[in-house]
């Protein structure tokens, strides 16, 4: 049993419970100290993440491999960001308590399990600590009506979700003997073999975790969940956890059940095409930006799903690229949105926006340059995430994604550059408040990646191409 | 790791890369409003103008002989994929480089007082614009081509929607989204010739032959991104809005630079590359564009603003570009060429003649002028010129171009030529319909009468323009001779293509 594969996350929760410690014991400014002990946390775990051992581990059921490293480096970007932009937030909401850099700190370890788990249990254990972390994240604001109503929808479908993906497992576990990636793999080495109670289970299981990286149509949750929850919640899910599922489904999908990709190729490409088109179209007639985004997620993961589709390292390759570039993307976004303040008052609607290039013009260029990055438009980071992944469709000869992948990017092109009309075009409205410099570090910094990403993507796309090459051993 | 090249010195890059430091140099100008607006203009035009000089030095060490890319710099960026940043130039895209350096300056210029809100943000949107013009002819990566391409968007569609007219929203989304639409088809394109050639270097790609279905596809997608971008009838409609409600030196660089965009995509991809999808589909390409030369022309007899009008004829002087390029044969092609150079002058300097009107009475409606020869008989000369030029008149910069592709038109089939040919009679028919409303007859309206004449700014603004016009079409040659040798191997190449395919065809039967 070598646990020392799972050093990262066992550290990391120890400091969570030094954290939780701390936090009780210091009554008073114990926010501010435990949101920086766990931004740390974050970074020692990521230092050990790079420079830990490789291998199985715990009898085989935790990998610590270059796609679980890829990956874990990623949640733990994503969620540090997300960990500075509830500082500021979350004092001015009045919903400053340090429980909340604590169930981020246990939801981030939950995803790295989840991220190295060739285990159906393990996969679950994973999951379910960071679901009932995220479902409490979600109801952080006690008070206020729509934030408590976002916890329990998420909660409900969550673990509705969550039974379907047990019931999935269970039936796999049954037709096949095995919980075990690797057992799995080797099993259905011979597709013919697969019986089709097994088949059944893989399409349970892909419906479960479909439901995390919310798909069309296991996507109902999210506009709400999106809009109600605390911005600063929002922006957390929006990053980290969509990484964590999104790797999950890469190593389900690729090895254990890769033989069966006859079986599973086309659920997954309509799952893609109806999350692209649906998250292009709906996302028209929202008002309220963290609707919008939520919709904008629901289309990304659309076109990260197309990568997943074509079932070649090559796809995933596309979706560690995709989603490497969405995680800072969207940060910077919600650094943006979470500066929309006015009076002391969180804003959320896209009107309010108008006319920010006379009043900010930081702010405006930032928000545009992460809106027709979204749009896909070259120089910027995110056209290079989509000719990823549609150059690894091309290349399985998926044209019908392809098309409609690309056509309702120019959708989606509608709604991001709506966005940027309204802050360059339109008449001024009233100033938002000075923002915090944590606001303008993330969004800063997420906007030079985006700007500059084109100069040097070599060390990005290499480090996916490896990560992409180890599921597929 | 850096190939340089015979300079020893990537040109190419500093031209392209030099204004995106004036924009920083802009965006770090610190002081009152007044002061900043003031710096920025200057700065943008010494930015400017100091990439024209430099660019002057490739119309100077440009070797006219060779048929191939010259000033070939070349830097690994993504080795693994076989993408590199290439750049480089040959007779065909060394004259549009320069179209840009040379328009960039006026347009600056040109906007120098009719622009007086976020000049700054102005002039870094027109300097990021040359950045992605001149990157976009020089690229001689596929990849590299096609980033720039689209980039141009980003800066075109805020100069339209935050300097633009009243319906400016309106008229940026619709040509965003238009040329959107065609790019990401291309995209697709690009990443199938990717996959089966292995590389997207664009030199290797001309000499790479894809199955004939494969180049039917192909080409329809090509086709669905430039003909928008050219405009084509009937996907031009997002050209006359854009045109009305951009700012004038926008409309300029609209119609003198991105219009080209389209037609040197056609002739640096879909005909070299793919030369038996463009045989198949060329009786296609010169059925919309008779329709775009004869429609569009009645279309622009009809305007009452005067921008439209241009706008309309630009659509149909880009359908005779089209008819050109698709003969295949050498008149054609450099009558298409010459015709692009002609048009990315003429048009240019014709909305900056709207500009200069507009900038005193605020309207464009050609019923609210007349008699502007009475006050100012230096701009109605710079106008007739150019008007004369924009008809095809012998002796200006039109009519070479007009000529040399009805020449080449008639070797494809005389009512090719006849009905393209027609445009020129309809040309004439609306510009001096336009030329006698505007500024002959009496001067009724009482601001006209103390309209001032061209200001020594303005005279600085079209005295380029007036001498490239009249050398162009006095001496031709010392534009022809930069591409003779391109079009001569293009040609010849794609006839070999041709037969090649009829001999296999032979063969198999």
């Amino acid at each position: 049993m070598n646990w020392t594969i799972a050093l990262p996350e066992i550290v990391l929760a120890v400091i969570g419970l030094a954290i939780l410690i701390i936090g009780v014991l210091r009554k008073q400014d114990a926010v501010t100290l435990c949101t920086m002990l766990t931004i740390g946390g974050f970074v020692v775990a990521g230092m050990l993440v790079v420079g830990g051992a490789r291998g199985a581990g715990f009898h085989g059921q935790f990998v610590a491999d270059a796609f679980s490293v890829f990956n874990k480096v990623l949640v733990l970007i994503g969620a540090s960001l997300a960990a500075i932009l509830a500082l500021d937030f979350n004092r001015k909401q009045g919903i400053e308590r340090f429980e909340y850099p604590v169930l981020m700190l246990f939801a981030t370890v939950g995803m790295m399990i989840m991220v190295s788990a060739s285990n159906m249990m393990t996969l679950y254990v994973g999951l379910e600590l960071q679901s009932l972390s995220l479902y409490v994240l979600a109801a952080f604001a006690r008070d206020d009506l729509r934030s408590s109503e976002a916890g329990l929808k998420y909660f409900v479908l969550g673990g509705l979700a969550s039974g379907l993906l047990l019931y999935g497992i269970s039936l796999v576990y049954g037709f096949s003997g095995t919980m075990d990636f690797a057992q799995l793999a080797s099993l259905l080495s011979e597709p013919t073999k697969a019986s089709p109670g097994l088949i059944v289970g893989v399409v349970f299981v892909l419906v479960g975790l479909a439901f995390k990286v919310s798909a069309v149509p296991f996507h109902m949750w999210t506009p709400d969940v999106y809009e109600g929850a605390p911005t600063s919640v929002t922006a957390f899910f929006a990053t980290a956890p969509k990484v964590a599922a999104m790797a999950l489904l890469l190593r389900v999908m690729s090895t254990p059940f890769g033989h069966l990709l006859a079986a599973w190729q086309s659920l997954i490409v309509i799952v893609s095409i109806a999350s692209m088109v649906l998250g292009a179209f709906a996302a028209i007639g929202q008002s309220n930006i963290k609707r919008l985004m939520a919709y904008s997620s629901i289309a990304n993961m659309g076109y990260a799903l197309a990568g997943l589709a074509v079932g070649t390292p090559d796809g995933v390759r596309g979706v560690l690229v995709y989603m490497t570039i969405y995680v800072f993307m969207t940060a910077g976004t919600f650094a943006c949105i979470v500066a929309m303040r006015r009076q002391g008052r969180s804003v959320e609607q896209i009107s309010d926006l108008a006319g920010l290039s006379s009043n900010d013009p930081g702010l405006a260029a930032l928000l545009a340059i992460f809106m027709f990055s979204m749009a896909g438009i070259p120089l910027l980071a995110g056209f290079f995430g989509k000719l990823y992944v549609f150059l690894a469709a091309v290349q399985g000869g998926l044209w019908t994604l392809a098309v409609v992948g690309v056509l309702s990017s120019v959708v989606g092109a509608f709604y991001y550059i709506r966005i940027i009309k309204v802050m360059y075009f339109d008449p001024p409205a009233v100033a938002f408040d000075r923002r915090a410099p944590s606001l303008s570090f993330v969004a800063a910094a997420t906007g030079l990646f985006t700007l500059l990403f084109f100069l040097y993507p070599a060390p990005v796309v290499d480090a996916a191409n490896v990560a992409a090459q180890v599921l597929f051993r | 790791m850096n190939a340089g090249n015979i300079l020893g010195f990537p040109l190419l890059s500093l031209i392209t890369w030099l204004p995106l430091v004036g924009a920083a140099i802009i965006l770090s100008i610190r002081g009152d409003e007044e002061t900043v607006a003031s710096n920025a203009r200057w700065t943008a035009l010494w930015t400017s103008l100091i990439v024209l000089i430099v660019s002057l030095l490739i119309w100077v060490r440009f070797d006219r002989a060779d048929a191939g890319f010259q000033f070939v710099e070349s830097v690994a960026w993504l080795p693994e994929y076989k993408v590199g940043y290439k750049m480089g130039v040959d007779g065909i895209s060394v004259l549009f480089v320069l179209l840009s350096t040379v328009l960039t300056p006026i347009c600056i210029l040109a906007s120098w007082e009719s622009i007086q809100t976020k000049v700054r943000e102005y002039m870094i949107a027109f300097l990021i614009l040359e950045t992605m013009m001149v990157g976009m002819f020089c690229a001689l990566d596929f990849i590299v081509f096609y980033m720039f391409f689209e980039a141009v968007l980003i800066p075109m569609y805020l100069i339209i929607g935050v300097w633009g007219g009243p319906r400016r929203v309106y008229a940026a989304v619709k040509f965003f989204l238009f040329t959107l639409t065609g790019s990401v088809l291309m995209l697709l394109a690009l990443l199938a010739m990717w996959l089966h050639a292995g590389t997207t270097d664009i030199p290797t790609l001309m000499h790479t032959q894809f199955p004939a279905a494969m180049q039917t596809w192909l080409f329809l997608a090509f086709f669905a991104s430039f003909a928008v971008k050219v405009p084509m009838w009937p996907v031009h409609t997002w050209l006359p809005d854009a045109h009305v409600e951009a700012p004038t030196a926008g409309s300029v660089i609209l119609a003198g630079v991105l219009l080209k965009m389209g037609a040197y995509g056609f002739i640096r991809f879909s005909i070299p590359m793919l030369p038996l999808a463009s045989h198949y589909f060329a009786p296609f390409v010169f059925t919309l564009s008779v329709v775009a030369v004869i429609y569009t022309s009645l279309v622009a007899l009809a305007q009452e603003d005067m921008k439209k009008l241009i706008a309309y004829s630009s659509v149909a002087h880009m359908g005779v570009v089209t008819i050109g390029l698709f003969t295949f044969n050498e008149q054609g092609i450099q009558g298409g060429l010459f015709m692009m150079l002609s048009h990315g002058v003429v048009s240019a300097a014709l909305f900056l003649i709207v500009g200069v009107i507009y900038d005193r009475i605020h309207s464009r409606e050609i019923a609210r002028y007349g008699g502007l020869a009475d006050r100012m008989p230096g701009y109605a000369l710079a106008f007739m010129l150019f008007g004369m030029a924009s008809v095809g008149l012998p002796g200006t910069a039109g009519f070479v171009g007009e000529f040399y592709v009805i020449l080449g038109a008639l070797q494809v089939n005389f009512w090719l030529a006849m009905l393209g040919g027609a445009g020129m009679i309809l040309g004439a028919v609306y510009t001096l319909y336009l030329y006698r409303r505007v500024v002959f007859g009496k001067i009724v309206r009482d601001d006209l009468r103390h309209i001032a004449d061209l200001s020594p700014r303005e005279w600085a603004v079209f005295a380029p323009l007036i001498v490239l016009t009249l050398w162009m079409g006095i001496y031709p040659s010392s534009f022809t001779g930069f591409w003779d040798a391109s079009v001569a191997a293009m040609v010849k190449q794609h006839t070999a293509a041709l037969l090649e395919s009829t001999k296999l065809a032979g063969v198999l039967h």
